[in-house]
């Protein structure tokens, strides 16, 4: 029962996770893509006059997705129309099951790994998985008996099925440096230092594995500068122009649940996971009480911060909107909460200062530390996804063919071998 | 908890298989054969085989995407093309026939398993193991079958070269 019990707990965690970051990953989109294209982006939904600097828009965006016609034309397969959408974002869903986010919470008789299935295969089970996903859009594709779509849905499937090749070719190299497939021994493996000051994390020993795998995930991942499947320029918008409503809010869910679990992806792979540079989790346990310490003064020190910085936003915000509307006194509630966070943060501390942490508390709080560090270096990652699609622009479908197959999979094989001679090398000197 | 699991992907398993033969859409039958795979899989996860779960959907289910693609590329179907002629009569007996022998057998075959199972160690069939004997005992097979899958892409980019 207990087993079931942290089973589910930790399954309803990650998804979680993946799903908090789709409201997370549209703002970063709109803001990051005002930002780029020097506009000021989303800045007027409010919920009692709280903006949060477009966060509230998302609110509004689900309200009218939910609230609007579900159009089911003609002469459409549906059936399949109806269950494209959701076969996508659920098979993604599943794949998290393999995302280790922190290191085992060891404390007493309990050593519970955090990670919801310790499967052997490991990474290959995300490859399989994220197989089944292209399900979804050729299945829209198809079902909405428009040429468009059927384009969209095709290029799609041709799209994943190559990119699929040089995605797991270059994750070989990974699984001959760290000896496994199984995701958490990986991050383990990456805690380690490589001469003494760089942490052996997977983008320093395999920085061309690194390249490939990033440029086929994006593929994968049917983001710019490979979202041809929907190259609204060429096939107005590729599989989904037939949804509308909840069921096209599904697809846009299903391609940010895609960028999430691919930012996961690389971050296990090759950025240490959960890892903190410089500080394996022996080290975090053993001084719990003084981590915990410097991150409450920290965040007692930003809280204040931010209440000056609110309060002179305030300033210079009153009178924008008409008399009576909430939005002039944004600055001043966000200064409150940022001033209950700094007592809160405070009292904390003072109280820790004069306490010392349990057992469970310190393997508590090291979690706490390394599940902040994966998220952190997650959202870094969804960011350049974001970052790279306002950069570069769309291949056409044969560039995006021949980079495929002319250029990344003799890379990648070229990586193997190389990674393959090091490795010999390496254990014949040692 | 695992009887249900298992009740409901063996359900599904056989149900997809039914539906594969029966649906008159070739992208219907695809689609269903995905189901019964998917389901098989389950079952082997259910039974901590973790590989071949993983095997089952990487190249099984994976792989009928290319059915899907050449079911709406290359056949392309229209309704009238998808009605089947009328059964005729010798032809009407002779699956009647086949399909007793076929229940004969299969209950024939039933009755040939022994009783009870026998538990294997539960690192069969993980990924060392697979791979450990893939290099050792069967270290030449292994290498014939590479050199074939070899010949077979050399095969298909040239027949392929004709037409472009």
């Amino acid at each position: 029962m207990e087993f079931h019990l942290i089973g589910l707990g930790k399954a309803v965690f990650i998804w979680a996770v993946a799903l908090t970051c789709i409201p997370i990953l549209i703002w970063f989109e709109r803001k990051g893509a005002a930002f780029i294209q020097d506009r000021v982006g989303p800045n007027r939904a409010a919920v009692l006059g709280v903006r949060l600097a477009g966060i509230v828009h998302n609110i509004s965006d689900v309200v009218k997705l939910l609230t609007k016609e579900m159009m089911v034309p003609a002469h459409t397969n549906k059936w399949y129309f109806t269950i494209a959408p959701f076969v996508g974002i659920t098979v993604l869903l599943f794949a998290f099951a393999v995302v280790p986010w922190a290191d085992n919470l060891r404390f007493g008789r309990w050593d519970i790994p955090m990670q919801v299935a310790n499967l052997n295969g490991g990474i290959l089970y995300i490859l399989a998985i994220t197989s089944l996903e292209v399900y979804g859009i050729v299945l829209a594709g198809w079902s909405s008996n428009n040429k468009f779509s059927l384009l969209g849905a095709l290029r799609s499937s041709a799209q994943m099925i190559s990119y699929e090749i040089p995605l797991a070719l270059s994750l070989i190299g990974v699984f001959m440096v760290f000896g496994t497939v199984q995701l958490g021994e990986i991050v383990r493996g990456q805690g380690e230092l490589l001469w003494g000051f760089l942490p052996r994390w997977g983008v320093f020993v395999q920085p061309l594995g690194f390249l490939i795998f990033l440029t086929a995930a994006f593929a994968e991942a049917n983001r710019n500068p490979f979202d041809i499947p929907e190259g609204e320029s060429e096939i107005v918008a590729g599989y989904h122009v037939e949804y509308s409503g909840i069921r096209f809010a599904l697809f846009y869910m299903g391609e940010y649940v895609a960028i999430v679990l691919s930012a996961a992806m690389v971050t296990t792979l090759f950025f240490g996971g959960w890892q903190i540079p410089y500080l394996p989790t022996d080290r975090i346990v053993a001084n719990a009480s003084t981590v915990l310490r410097v991150l409450l003064t920290v965040g007692a020190v930003l809280s204040f911060v931010s209440a000056i910085v609110f309060l002179r936003y305030d300033k210079r915000l009153s009178g924008t909107w008409a008399k009576g509307d909430l939005r002039n006194q944004e600055g001043k509630i966000l200064a409150v909460v940022a001033i209950i966070f700094f007592v809160m943060h405070l009292v904390a501390a003072i109280v820790l200062w004069s306490v010392e942490l349990p057992e469970w508390g310190t393997a508590v709080v090291a979690v706490l530390a390394q599940t902040g560090m994966f998220v952190l270096k997650l959202l870094f990652f969804c960011w350049l996804f974001i970052w790279v699609r306002w950069t570069l622009p769309r291949f056409r479908y044969d560039q995006l063919m021949r980079l495929g197959w002319k250029n990344l999979i003799p890379l990648a094989f070229l990586n193997i071998f190389v990674t393959g001679f090091i490795i010999l090398l390496v254990e014949r000197s040692g | 908890m695992q009887l249900v699991a298992f009740y409901i992907f063996a359900a599904l398993s056989v149900l997809g298989a039914i539906l594969m033969v029966t649906r008159k859409n070739p992208l219907g039958g695809a689609v269903a054969l995905v189901v019964s795979l998917a389901s098989l899989a389950a079952l082997f996860a259910m039974l901590h085989a973790e590989f071949v779960f993983i095997l089952q959907i990487l190249l099984y289910a994976g792989a009928i995407m290319v059915l899907i693609i050449f079911t709406i590329m290359l056949l392309n179907l229209s309704r009238e093309e998808l009605k089947e002629p009328p059964v005729g009569k010798v032809k009407g007996l002779f699956i009647l026939a086949a399909t007793v022998v076929g229940l004969v057998g299969f209950i024939r075959v039933l009755r040939l398993l022994p009783e009870g199972t026998e538990y294997v160690a539960p690192t069969f069939g993980n990924i060392e193991k697979v791979g450990t004997m893939m290099l050792t005992d069967y270290l030449y097979p292994f290498e014939i079958i590479s050199v074939l899958l070899l010949v077979a892409i050399v095969g298909v980019v040239l027949l392929a070269k004709k037409i472009i």
